[in-house]
């Protein structure tokens, strides 16, 4: 683990740290003005309408996207900083697309292995035997040389959560990870991300799940408009929550014909 | 009264009915042709069966030179293609522009011109200048460097085709830029340029025939110099269609392979 560039990491300090972070596309400001912290261990979820800037806030996290103002800190690493190495930094934050993005031209067992041997330089037999671990913990057993393709999409969703582990983050982001899954698959990749909380992994989760919000995140934010409307607890944003805006969109989704 | 018949017909029937004209007629130019073509003289000029015979075993060696010159020019073409197309998509402003002159330049240059410029152009400004393999040496870097604006095309369009996602996961997992490229990019990107690559090996299999411009003896000469010679000597047309049916079998079989893998493609 790359410890040159750590800022904030001893113990009690956020896990992620952003600060006066904008985003602007063009003439959109998709982002404009984000402050949030972290902690070590802390499942955060992120909701909001579309268009409210959730996946852009997720994806500045590990710098897929850069942050037109503003600074972030994650994993221990200064992302932001003039001298920031992404690519080290980027190993210690596993990341979790809605459409999966597993590589097509790869068996599942090199899907998960192909980041340890490639970036960490891990010799194949180590890489496949942790890999092999990480499909085991996902419950993907016995599928070790299919293709991504052969897979059912909660399959192929579990298999990307075992890629990220593999190079064991300190951190997790997950974007819309259930929102491409056919209804009945949506259950076995949230009980592979419950068990993950359960373990203590630091997660940021952009979700329409709102039973999986309430149960296993500390704590939930409501995004609308590219600024967070409402920052607390389960119970206070999803049950009692202040806005109008909140409560208008939470109850769009829990009631959609009404 | 054509009208009454019409009418009266089911839109089967009458699909029947148009199909059967144009069968008839298909067979009548079919059959004037065939009685009014010269059969003799035309058997005369291309079906002498001792000519076509003389011609082997000599020809096996313009038709192994014809597929070593094609696969030479090929494999230059992929080395200097492929960079030519990740400079394409690179994002350092100069490889682009190079890339996109040199592909602008020699896929608009005619094969033949650019064969001249290696084989008499090049050495005349560069005297002393020897190309390895000597006359191979030259037909691999004159038919070459088109294919490669062509190769390089067809590759940047396979990198261009790969959903971005795949590079997104990859830069997540904390690939580089390059080692995104090589892990992932790539080789999708051959993958769906197959297709298309084969085709070039076809046309690549037919431009083999202007080496004989360079001026080749009768070990490096291909099917095209070799069926002209024969040609000239027995005064009879016959040696073009032996050379035109051993062009065919090396095309024909290329082009269904393209076909297939197309096929394959499609169904991923």
């Amino acid at each position: 683990m790359n410890t040159a560039d750590t800022e904030g990491d001893a113990a009690g300090d956020p896990l992620v740290r952003i600060r006066g972070l904008r985003k602007r596309f063009g003439d959109n400001e998709v982002l404009r003005g984000i402050d949030l912290d972290i902690a070590e261990g802390e499942v955060v979820c992120l909701i909001g309408p579309s268009g409210s800037g959730k996946s852009t806030l997720l994806r500045c996290v590990n710098l897929l996207e850069a942050p037109t103002e503003g600074t972030i800190a994650a994993a221990g690493h200064d992302m932001t900083g003039p001298d920031a190495d992404l690519d080290a930094a980027r190993t210690d934050i596993g990341m979790v697309f809605q459409h999966f993005n597993l590589f097509s031209h790869l068996s599942i067992l090199d899907n998960v292995a192909i980041a340890q041997r490639r970036v960490r330089k891990t010799p194949r037999r180590e890489a496949e035997a942790e890999a092999r671990r990480r499909l085991a913990e996902v419950g993907i057993e016995g599928k070790e040389t299919a293709r991504p393709s052969q897979l059912s999409g909660g399959q192929q969703q579990r298999v990307a959560i075992a890629r990220a582990l593999a190079m064991n983050p300190r951190l997790m982001l997950f974007d819309e990870p259930t929102s491409a899954l056919d209804p009945e698959l949506v259950g076995e990749v949230l009980s592979v991300m419950k068990g993950l909380a359960a373990e203590g992994m630091t997660m940021l989760v952009v979700t329409h799940e709102m039973s999986f919000a309430r149960e296993v995140a500390d704590r939930v934010l409501f995004l609308d408009g590219g600024v967070i409307v409402e920052s607390g607890t389960p119970a206070e944003v999803l049950t009692n929550p202040k806005t109008e805006r909140a409560r208008g969109f939470l109850h769009r989704v829990l009631h959609p014909v009404d | 009264m054509a009208a009454a018949t019409e009418s009266r017909m089911t839109p089967r029937q009458r699909r029947r009915l148009s199909r059967a004209i144009q069968y008839a007629v298909a067979a009548a130019v079919v059959i004037a042709i065939a009685a009014l073509a010269d059969w003799g003289r035309i058997a005369d000029s291309f079906l002498q069966i001792d000519i076509a015979a003389a011609m082997f075993p000599a020809v096996w060696t313009a038709f192994w030179n014809t597929i070593v010159y094609t696969l030479l020019a090929f494999v230059f073409g992929m080395i200097a293609g492929v960079p030519i197309a990740l400079m394409r998509v690179s994002t350092f402003g100069p490889y682009r522009w190079f890339a996109a002159c040199y592909v602008e330049v020699f896929r608009g240059l005619p094969s033949l011109l650019v064969l001249f410029l290696v084989g008499f152009g090049v050495p005349q400004a560069f005297p002393g200048l020897q190309y390895p393999g000597g006359v191979y040496g030259q037909v691999a870097i004159g038919l070459g460097l088109t294919s490669s604006a062509y190769i390089a095309e067809s590759v940047r369009a396979g990198i261009q085709a790969v959903p971005k996602g795949q590079v997104e996961a990859a830069r997540s997992l904390g690939m580089s830029h390059t080692r995104t490229m090589i892990t992932v990019v790539l080789p999708q990107a051959l993958r769906i340029v197959i297709p298309p690559l084969t085709n070039e090996l076809v046309m690549l299999t037919k431009d083999s025939s202007l080496v004989f411009v360079l001026g080749v003896t009768t070990a490096t000469m291909e099917l095209s110099k070799f069926a002209r010679n024969e040609l000239t000597s027995t005064a009879n047309a016959t040696p073009l269609l032996v050379g035109g049916l051993l062009y065919l079998l090396l095309t024909v079989p290329l082009s269904a392979l393209a076909r297939r893998l197309e096929k394959r493609g499609d169904t991923r």
